[in-house]
């Protein structure tokens, strides 16, 4: 599970040996995230986010658990008790507030740390479990979102929900009755609310043990880094603690001021005026929209208008919108290139930023109300994102000729400042994302 | 699967072939397989409709208030239900127009029942993503064709709620009802 010069976990204090031979757990943490796990020593502050994913977790169970405290799931009360949490509840706005724009911040450092992975190919042998793992949190990641924006029973929640459960009614024949299974009648209701709150509560938890499977995947090959040179030797990695405790303490100080500055200065810059209007089976809101996090998707969804070979467009619109996440459970078959850091792929690399800017687009257009011209542009933004994946990646990989890469991580970070001889003379505390070298 | 004479003369301890433990095995492992579905059947079911949500599946609506040209916004199955009485001009409008060159082809008669046919019974949920689309209180935009207009996505809806022009797919939907009077109605 390990680089075999990692450091040894030897218990000093007689009640440390005591718990060491009943239960292992301080040996588990120290292997894991302590000085017995031995970290590339390049790693730059992108590395950073996916202990900034685990810590937004940790502060969305917090505020959870909380706020569950003084929820009712009921449709007759749960707008009423989420207000009562922000007016009457001790401290209740904190939370709630806390609890919003922390399901922002998790998705915004989730995305960076997927784009992460996609820039530097870290879902590439022999990390391909670790990428399918995150993408089960990430599919688990929204599906808890979705059932938590329904909870304050508003006006978006209420239209969201109907909207979302009506995707699946786009399914032939069996598409109605799936809806109502879902939503536990013909339309979103007491059943829904209260199954949407325990499922809710359930996920964050499961997705956790999936974080578990994820760290665990990771360690078995170890973390890749920013050259994408396997690591040779004890001289290219330092242990994870003090190096990288102190580097991603550093990144979460950084995250929890952007946190604080949302959360205390525009806690509702990111949601809809709608949804402090209590739920109205009876009147749609002008301009439906989901949280911001899914417009990427909602706009692929939207993208599709008229029907193709007899099948309908909102059908197709829904099978689009659920393949864009899918095919990415592909990505490490589709990209076949041997080389995986974007940093020694020049034709690669544009394509990586080209697709950052079409994620973008859907996202905009996904936000932006159904009319021309984002109907069209999401069209043109779809079609570029499957064939980003399904055509570019596979002739870039075929036709690119990658720059040299270097023999070592050593060697790259030496190159990098110009050092001949050992690596003594460095702390290996990282680099930022576009080495000026090419090794 | 191994054949019966793997285990004659062998006897209950032979190594090859298959063994009464194996049997036994297989035996236990699918009734207890078996045991597992019929316990897994009644925690998906658990997420259906519930009777309480069924038992309002239908509902009595009174017509007697509504005039011509007026329409009422009620509820059915918790979703709303429009129910209009239609002008002379716009049952002609209506049938001006030739089913062919619909989206989805429709007649006003195939609509509402017969001899009834200034009553126009439809779901209030636009076909598109169900939103509810506007039309059926008083001064309410009634789009270009002059029955519904889904303020989300612009489907507009002729006076026999038809889709004209929009994203939507098909008709507002007229569920199953019958009259029980001369002015009232039992839906569902």
């Amino acid at each position: 599970m390990s680089f075999p010069w990692a450091e040894h976990y030897t218990p000093k204090h007689p009640l440390m040996q005591w718990i060491d031979e009943k239960l292992p757990l301080p040996r588990l943490v120290y292997n894991a995230i302590g000085a017995g796990y031995p970290v590339p020593r390049n790693l730059n502050y992108f590395w950073n986010f996916g202990v900034l994913a685990g810590l937004a977790l940790v502060i969305q169970i917090v505020t959870g658990v909380i706020m569950a405290m003084h929820y009712g799931a009921n449709t007759l009360v749960a707008f009423g008790t989420v207000e009562q949490t922000m007016r009457d509840v001790n401290a209740g706005w904190l939370m709630r507030y806390a609890h919003a724009t922390g399901a922002s911040f998790f998705f915004i450092v989730v995305y960076l740390h997927i784009f992460r992975g996609l820039y530097y190919s870290s879902y590439k042998a022999p990390r391909e479990m670790v990428w399918l793992l995150g993408l089960v949190i990430f599919l688990l990641m929204m599906a808890t979102a979705f059932m938590g924006y329904v909870l304050p029973w508003g006006q978006m929640s209420y239209w969201g929900a109907k909207v979302i459960t009506g995707l699946f009614g786009a399914i032939p024949v069996v598409g109605e009755p799936i809806q109502t299974w879902l939503l536990g009648g013909f339309a979103p209701g007491n059943a829904s609310l209260n199954r949407f709150f325990s499922l809710h509560f359930l996920l964050p938890f499961v997705i956790a043990g999936v974080i578990i499977l994820h760290i665990w995947a990771l360690h078995i090959p170890g973390s890749s880094n920013p050259t994408g040179v396997e690591v040779k030797g004890p001289q290219d990695t330092v242990p994870f603690h003090p190096y990288y405790t102190a580097k991603d303490g550093f990144g979460v100080g950084i995250f929890l001021i952007l946190f604080s500055i949302m959360l205390f200065y525009a806690p509702n810059y990111l949601g809809h005026p709608d949804n402090y209007i209590e739920a109205n089976p009876l009147s749609t809101p002008a301009h439906i929209v989901p949280e911001w996090y899914f417009w990427p998707f909602y706009a692929i969804l939207r993208a599709f208008t008229v029907d193709f070979f007899f099948v309908p467009a909102k059908l197709l619109g829904v099978l689009a919108m659920f393949a864009s996440i899918l095919l990415l459970f592909f990505l490490p078959w589709l990209d076949t290139s041997p080389v995986r850091s974007g940093n020694y792929r020049p034709t690669f690399r544009k394509f990586f930023w080209i697709l950052v800017i079409d994620v973008l687009i859907l996202g905009y257009c996904g936000g932006a109300p159904a009319e021309e011209p984002y109907v069209m542009i999401s069209q043109v933004a779809a079609a570029y994102y499957f064939a980003h994946f399904l055509i570019i990646l596979p002739l870039i990989a075929r036709f690119e000729k990658p720059l040299p890469l270097p023999n070592s991580i050593t060697e790259a970070v030496l190159n990098r400042y110009n050092i001949q001889g050992e690596q003594d003379a460095l702390p290996g505390m990282g680099s930022d994302p576009q080495p000026s070298n090419a090794g | 699967m191994a054949s019966v004479e793997h285990t004659d003369g062998e006897g209950l301890s032979g190594v090859e072939g298959v063994r009464r433990r194996d049997f036994i095995n297989i035996a236990a492992v699918s009734f207890a397989g078996v045991g597992a579905v019929a316990v897994v059947l009644p925690l998906i079911d658990q997420m259906n409709p519930s009777a309480d949500v069924l038992a309002l599946a239908s509902t009595e609506v009174d017509l007697s208030a509504i005039q011509p040209g007026q329409a009422i916004k009620t509820t059915f199955r918790s979703q709303p239900l429009f129910v209009r009485q239609l002008t002379e001009k716009e049952i002609a409008e209506a049938d001006k127009v030739d089913p062919s060159t619909l989206r989805d082809p429709q007649t006003l008669e195939e609509r509402t029942v017969d001899g009834k046919k200034q009553w126009l019974v439809t779901m209030g949920v636009c076909t598109h993503l169900g939103c509810v689309p506007l039309g059926a209180g008083e001064g309410e935009n009634r789009g270009e064709f002059g029955g519904y207009f889904c303020p989300c996505h612009g489907s507009s809806y002729d006076t026999a709620a038809r889709i004209r022009k929009g994203p939507a797919p098909k008709n507002l939907e007229v569920p199953k009802y019958s009259f029980t009077s001369d002015t009232a109605i039992l839906v569902g």
